[in-house]
């Protein structure tokens, strides 16, 4: 399957969710992926999860919730110690609960013990054991499932071809690389034909060529086998670009969770407008709908504050610079104080030169970082000029 | 200026070469006083043990006895010491398995479940290290008499119970070693979230992984135990030692060429494990070289 037809199957599956399929042109594939893992029951449904690990007094899991559909791949993406392991590790039985219910396809399996939920999981450590050729790791599950030995090599066989290593098959761990042994893990994984795939940042351990070029692999095995998938990742470039949605995690829970544009378009927190890339806050009075920004009024996302003195969040590339000098109502005078050049684009870190603002950053220069296309970048661009920031009439959240 | 810039390149290599060759030379040195000092009694006993220390008449008569099973030539009972030599052997034998038995899964849980029970196990395994063997006789003599009038009988083959405790810390050791060398975790759970049962998890996976060092545990066991004679002679049981002790009562060239024969079996069993780690570190080693990418 090729690219373009991966993306398309992918999209008709989200079609197929959103109950739209008939629009689809490529619905046949795409239906025949989700009914195979409707029939392996993959749904999650994780309801009101609480967890304490022993002496600690907040907890990893607040009144944890997440949906997932069948076929789906689900991202949870945060900080360190926000929980999103716990959250994985909890899924899957290798940590008891304290409160909640887990379900998979239908099924009540909060008190199973890991090792009958049928899920799969990659660690982030290197976890092929050491002592199996990556053939017999691959095996390894389908053993314990009983399989003649026959068929259970067969099976590797196809995994470790899915995963590109059939010429790796009869090597042991210590003669593959990190890249490899983290796709053996996953053929390992997949041989079982879990319910559930759990990825517990598989990729940190690794270089970022072959990060990048794995994720990409995981995403297009997922949508080949149409495993459900949980992805756990400190990585946001990692998250959006895997992801059929995201659960951006904080203290415990899920603070929104949405499509990657959705979720960097339309953050519904501030934490996870300040999480998801890069945000300017700034200065703004609002009516809860329109934010007048630097004398321009911004539409607002819903649920956004409304007064006289909020901060909206707006994105560096909602916000574009004029170097003509001109004085105009719409805008706010600033001073260019670094120029990234980072290929395709530009970053400019500015400081708002009137000191009514660094008055109002309690006495601290207030800093706007603008991004422009590199091959739309205004003449006169120079570190220690005089600029305008201008905002473009983008939907931000003011809080 | 120009002259010391000439000079300059070539001297760190001279120093080097005669820092090298120093070096060589203390080490031979120490190589060879240590070697000295641990033959010396070696050769002495050897020397004792082929010339009659009375008549100064050499012969080979003592390696005969052992070898053949008949001292009556040299007044010597050697059925006390091939009896001492196959309840050493067995007592080693049933110690090499309490002592996995117990140990292992012991230690495995303790590393998976709770750190801090694993430094308990560290503390009360290293205790019998602190304490001598004759006081802990004080305190297992009465154990013993009370096993072998209600429990047990007097067979020695029962010191494996004490000999369990006096192989701990070596064996603790030698186990930890290999625990710390593995994820014992995410090894654990992986196989878990594949499907294996906790037996399962626990032989095929973790005792393939940690077999070197239950070699290790064991070879150590094996060659406290032969050495053993403290706790077997105070507690009134005949072992290798203590039938070598009495042997050499009625004749002391046979009890001095077993006590060699034993100790050469305990330094074959210690290079043996030394042999086979290297062995298994040169084939990950060229594992490694093979890394591809």
């Amino acid at each position: 399957m090729s690219l373009a037809e991966r993306k398309a199957v992918a999209a008709a599956i989200d079609e197929l969710h959103d109950g739209k399929a008939e629009q689809s042109s490529v619905t046949d594939a795409a239906r025949a992926v989700l009914e195979d893992s409707q029939e392996r029951g993959g749904g999650i449904c994780m309801q009101h999860i609480d967890k304490i690990y022993p002496g600690n007094a907040t907890k990893a899991l607040d009144d944890f919730n997440l949906d997932v559909k069948p076929g789906e791949m689900v991202v949870l993406l945060g900080g360190s110690g926000c929980g999103k392991s716990t959250a994985l590790r909890s899924l899957s039985g290798l940590e008891d609960i304290q409160a909640g219910r887990i379900m998979v396809g239908g099924q009540d399996v909060t008190s199973v013990p890991a090792n009958k939920r049928n899920m799969a999981m990659v660690f982030q450590a290197y976890s092929l054991f050491p002592h199996m050729t990556a053939v017999q790791n691959v095996e390894f599950g389908l053993e314990i499932r009983g399989l003649s030995f026959k068929e259970r090599h067969r099976i590797a066989m196809e995994k470790l071809e899915l995963v590109g290593l059939v010429d790796q098959a009869t090597k042991f761990t210590q003669q593959m690389s990190g890249g490899q042994q983290q796709r053996v893990a996953l053929a390992r994984a997949l041989a079982i034909s879990p319910r559930v795939l759990l990825l517990d940042e598989p990729l940190s351990a690794l270089d970022a060529k072959v990060r990048v070029q794995l994720r990409e692999e995981i995403r297009r095995i997922q949508v080949e086998t149409g495993t459900t998938t949980v992805f756990v990742t400190h990585d946001q470039e990692e998250a959006l670009s895997v992801a059929d949605r995201i659960g951006v995690m904080n203290h415990g829970r899920i603070e929104q969770i949405d499509a990657p544009q959705t979720l960097y378009q339309r953050p519904s927190t501030e934490y996870v407008a300040t999480f998801i890339g890069v945000t300017n806050r700034l200065p703004a009075a609002s009516n809860g709908d329109e934010a007048l920004v630097f004398g321009r009024c911004v539409p607002l996302i819903e649920g956004s504050a409304r007064g006289d003195e909020v901060t909206a969040l707006i994105r560096p590339e909602a916000l574009t610079i004029d170097t003509s000098g001109r004085t105009s109502a719409i805008g706010e005078k600033a001073q260019v104080q670094s120029i990234h050049f980072l290929g395709s684009h530009i970053r400019v870190d500015a400081v708002l030169k009137d000191e009514v603002w660094t008055r109002a950053n309690g006495g601290k220069p207030l800093e706007v970082t603008v991004q422009c296309s590199s091959t739309g970048a205004p003449d006169g661009l120079a570190v220690g000029g005089d600029v305008t920031i201008v905002p473009l009439p983008v939907p931000a959240l003011a809080v | 200026m120009a002259v010391m810039q000439d000079v300059k390149p070539e001297q760190p290599v001279q120093l080097r070469a005669i820092r090298i060759r120093r070096q060589r030379i203390v080490k031979t040195l120490v190589l060879g006083a240590v070697a000295i000092f641990l033959a010396t009694p070696l050769l002495a006993m050897l020397l004792f043990t082929v010339r009659q220390p009375l008549s100064g008449v050499w012969g080979i008569e003592p390696w005969k006895a052992i070898f053949t099973g008949d001292g009556s030539s040299l007044g010597a009972d050697m059925s006390a010491l091939w009896k001492g030599l196959g309840v050493s052997l067995a007592l080693s034998a049933v110690t090499v398995v309490l002592m996995l038995l117990l140990l292992v899964p012991t230690m495995v849980m303790a590393h998976i479940r709770n750190k801090r029970l694993e430094r308990a196990i560290e503390w009360v395994s290293t205790l019998p290290l602190t304490i001598p063997a004759i006081v802990l006789v004080v305190g297992l003599g009465p154990m013993y008499r009370w096993m072998s009038i209600n429990l047990l009988s007097t067979n020695p083959i029962w010191l494996c119970f004490a000999y369990v405790i006096l192989v701990l810390p070596f064996a603790f050791r030698a186990l930890a070693v290999g625990l710390r060398s593995i994820d014992v975790n995410t090894l654990s759970e992986a196989a878990r979230s594949l499907g294996a049962s906790w037996p399962k998890v626990f032989f095929k996976v973790l005792i393939p992984n940690l077999w070197q060092s239950m070699l290790s545990a064991s070879f150590i066991s094996v060659a406290v135990v032969l050495g053993e004679y403290t706790v077997a002679s105070l507690l009134g049981r005949t072992n290798l030692q203590v039938a070598l002790f009495q042997l050499g009562q009625s004749n002391a060239q046979i009890s001095t060429a077993m006590s060699l024969l034993a100790l050469v079996f305990a330094t074959v069993l210690v290079v043996a494990l030394d042999v086979i780690a290297e062995h298994m570190r040169r084939r990950q080693e060229k594992g490694q070289n093979d890394v591809i990418g």
